[in-house]
């Protein structure tokens, strides 16, 4: 694992430093291709997926099309790289995407040595544990002794093991290949509980045979913010990107959604509402695009409360509670920079 | 006393029918009895619910997953998708364009392998030379009126098709070259070749297309973004060219010397010995490599969903995922390996009738 993390983290060096020098331009570059390149998952429920249509969908790809919106106008001027995990990072050091949106851990070594950035967190992931409603569990506490189906091989399994020893609590993991086939095995009885990240526990959990019989335990183990990330050395499009995803969460803070945004910027008083809606001229000015960019990600995109409801939360088939990914004054920890 | 011919009996009625082939060939002798019952009842626990569940309690029609309510497969789920795992992201009403290449791949196909259809020539030039360009105009767009589609928008079967046939197509010529060089006397010919086989055979295909996909780009001056499906392309043709190159080398160490010793004795060339002579015989102890070879590079196709081309495996994988179809993943792969099963079956049954009709008395078999 050291050797692999040192290889890779060679790699993106070299890469970083070979096209560091050439990286300022972005937003030129995606005015003039008239697209922005955006590297996704190929198919993480919720995040980003192509639907029947054929048309990406998900939380991440709301921001791609959030920051198409602002830099161009048009949140369809998006182009979609399925990229895996592995590849991600040289994807977007080596100019193949502008914009890394694909359920990716904002941590120390990947900000500050991969040669990216991070723009901000647009979900709050942790992992969790699934029980069946009907053991009346309240706590992780309580699963002293208890059997517990996990992936082998990940993260979470030692996340697992490292939290269960510090609470002095005994466990016995039972461990699978994949995800689904945990979360399968949980389903038919064979262990108490099933642990994975929460955004893809709730996923696994539609496929159960009865949904509305599993819950999630309070506790949350480990820290997994989701986000954006673009390359370093080119501030511009970085701010562009930041405050496109920080214009969604303010625009669900001041109450303006896809459905009343022309309304509210014809006719509101709010200050706050006017200036993200391109009321006070020269706003947009430092990030060289137009003053209504984030009229157009509300108008095209939506709010963060409104993409996060289509595609994780009550409007969607995993009906993922908002919890920490609430709004800072609706007892979550979503927050934006105000916008003046 | 009556000396006449008694007219011939017909055989005993249980050694003829079904039943005298089912004595023959299940119940003949007690052990072969017990096998029978026991491995047909065997088939019978086993296959029944499969078959139950693949078609008689299966859902067929519908939209949504609410009509997936029998408990069998959800044949819904592929038939919503099926457009998606056929063409991939391409423009559905551009789509004409993927079935015209390969409505007219499969007339060259038929026009070449139908024995009684003439002029195999014609065909030859038109498949080999003609088709490539016509498809590629087609499928890529951006001239006479058409859409440009970009790479990225393909996938699905179609994609699939491209790599395996581009793969197939591209690598036979070159391993056939390659193969020559191995055998030649010229030593830097040979010993490049040599190197070239050892080295691509040594690699798993898997690398290779990590490096084309995620290293190569890394050494391009910014700015130069080469394609990264043609990327793909490069990287399985020169990985199937060094493969070809063995079994066509196993062809030509297979022709008794005497032959090369005959063309050399009419005073033919180099190149007219190889292509009058040795080749088309080589070539037709091949079939059996060749087709083995095509198989595994079809299959082989799928690996690169781990570069993200979204090709027949992958864009099913992905359709699993979709938050409205979570659970259906048996019913996709169920599909995905029929349709591979068909194509490989296909191209099996293909090269054993074109070994019995090329038979000309070489080998055991005659």
């Amino acid at each position: 694992m050291l050797r692999k993390a040192f290889i890779a983290t060679a790699t993106l060096s070299l890469a970083a430093a070979a096209t560091g020098a050439q990286a300022a331009g972005t937003l030129d570059a995606v005015k003039e291709q008239g697209y922005v390149q955006c590297g996704v998952t190929s198919g993480v429920p919720g995040f980003s997926v192509p639907d029947e249509q054929g048309n990406w969908v998900g939380l991440d790809v709301d921001v791609c099309r959030a920051v198409a919106a602002a830099a161009l106008g048009d949140a369809s001027k998006v182009k979609y790289t399925p990229l895996n995990a592995k590849e991600r990072f040289t994807a977007l050091a080596s100019g193949e995407i502008d914009l890394l949106s694909r359920v990716t851990t904002w941590t120390l070594t990947r900000d500050t040595q991969l040669g990216i950035n991070f723009a901000g967190v647009n979900y709050y992931d942790g992992q969790g544990f699934m029980v069946k409603k009907d053991l009346g569990l309240t706590s992780v506490k309580e699963l002293d002794g208890a059997t517990i189906c996990v992936q082998s091989g990940t993260t979470t399994e030692l996340n697992m093991a490292d939290y269960f020893r510090t609470h002095g609590l005994e466990h016995t993991p039972v461990v699978f290949d994949t995800n689904e086939q945990a979360a399968t095995a949980f389903d038919t009885g064979r262990c108490d509980a099933f642990t994975t990240d929460l955004s893809q526990a709730y996923g696994l959990r539609t496929r159960m045979t009865d949904p509305s019989s599993v819950v999630a335990l309070p506790e949350v183990i480990s820290k997994e913010p989701l986000g954006p990330s673009v390359r370093q050395g080119d501030d511009q499009w970085f701010n562009i990107v930041k405050w496109s995803l920080n214009a969604m969460i303010n625009a669900e803070e001041l109450g303006v959604t896809s459905a009343n945004v022309d309304e509210m910027k014809a006719s509101s008083e709010n200050p706050s509402v006017k200036r993200l809606l391109g009321g006070e001229a020269g706003l947009a000015e430092g990030m060289g695009i137009s003053d209504d960019w984030a009229y157009q990600i509300v108008k095209q995109v939506g709010n963060y409360g409104e993409s996060f409801d289509r595609n994780v939360g009550k409007d969607s088939p995993q009906n993922i509670d908002r919890g920490i990914n609430n709004l800072w004054n609706n007892g979550g920890i979503m927050y934006a920079p105000p916008i003046r | 006393m009556k000396y006449e011919l008694q007219p011939t009996l017909p055989p005993p009625a249980n050694t003829i029918g079904v039943i005298g082939w089912m004595r023959k060939h299940l119940f003949n002798g007690p052990l072969n009895s017990i096998a029978t019952l026991v491995l047909a009842w065997l088939a019978f626990t086993l296959l029944t619910p499969v078959i139950d569940w693949a078609f008689f309690s299966a859902n067929w029609a519908g939209t949504t997953r609410e009509d997936c309510t029998s408990g069998g497969a959800c044949w819904v789920f592929v038939g919503q998708r099926i457009d998606q795992f056929l063409y991939g992201f391409y423009p559905r009403e551009e789509t004409w364009r993927l079935n015209l290449s390969f409505f007219l791949m499969l007339a060259l196909i038929l026009w070449l392998a139908i024995p009684k259809i003439p002029a195999k020539g014609i065909a030859a030039v038109l498949t080999l030379v003609v088709f490539p360009v016509v498809a590629f105009f087609l499928l890529t767009g951006g001239v006479f009126g058409l859409e440009a589609v970009d790479t990225h928008q393909w996938g699905g079967l179609s994609l699939t098709l491209v790599l395996a046939v581009v793969g197939m197509v591209a690598s036979l010529p070159l391993g056939v070259l390659l193969a020559l060089g191995r055998r030649s006397e010229m030593p830097i010919v040979k010993s490049l070749s040599v190197v070239y086989i050892e080295i691509w055979r040594g690699v798993p295909l898997i690398t290779v297309l990590f490096m084309a996909s995620v290293m190569l780009p890394l050494f391009f001056p910014e700015g130069m973004s080469f394609d990264k499906l043609l990327r793909a392309l490069i990287g399985i043709t020169l990985f199937q060219t060094a493969y070809m190159a063995e079994v066509v080398r196993g062809g030509l160490q297979a022709i008794p010397k005497g032959q090369y010793e005959a063309a050399d004795s009419l005073g033919l060339g180099y190149w007219q010995k190889m292509i009058m002579i040795i080749l088309p015989q080589a070539l037709k102890m091949m079939i059996p490599g060749v087709v083995n070879t095509f198989i595994a590079l079809f299959k082989d196709t799928s690996l690169v969903l781990i570069i993200g081309l979204f090709d027949l495996l992958a864009i099913v994988q992905a359709a699993t995922n979709d938050p409205k179809w979570i659970g259906y993943a048996t019913e996709g792969y169920v599909f995905v390996a029929l349709v591979f099963w068909i194509f490989c079956f296909s191209m099996s049954r293909y090269s054993q009738y074109l070994e019995k009709r090329l038979q000309t008395g070489h080998g055991n078999r005659a």
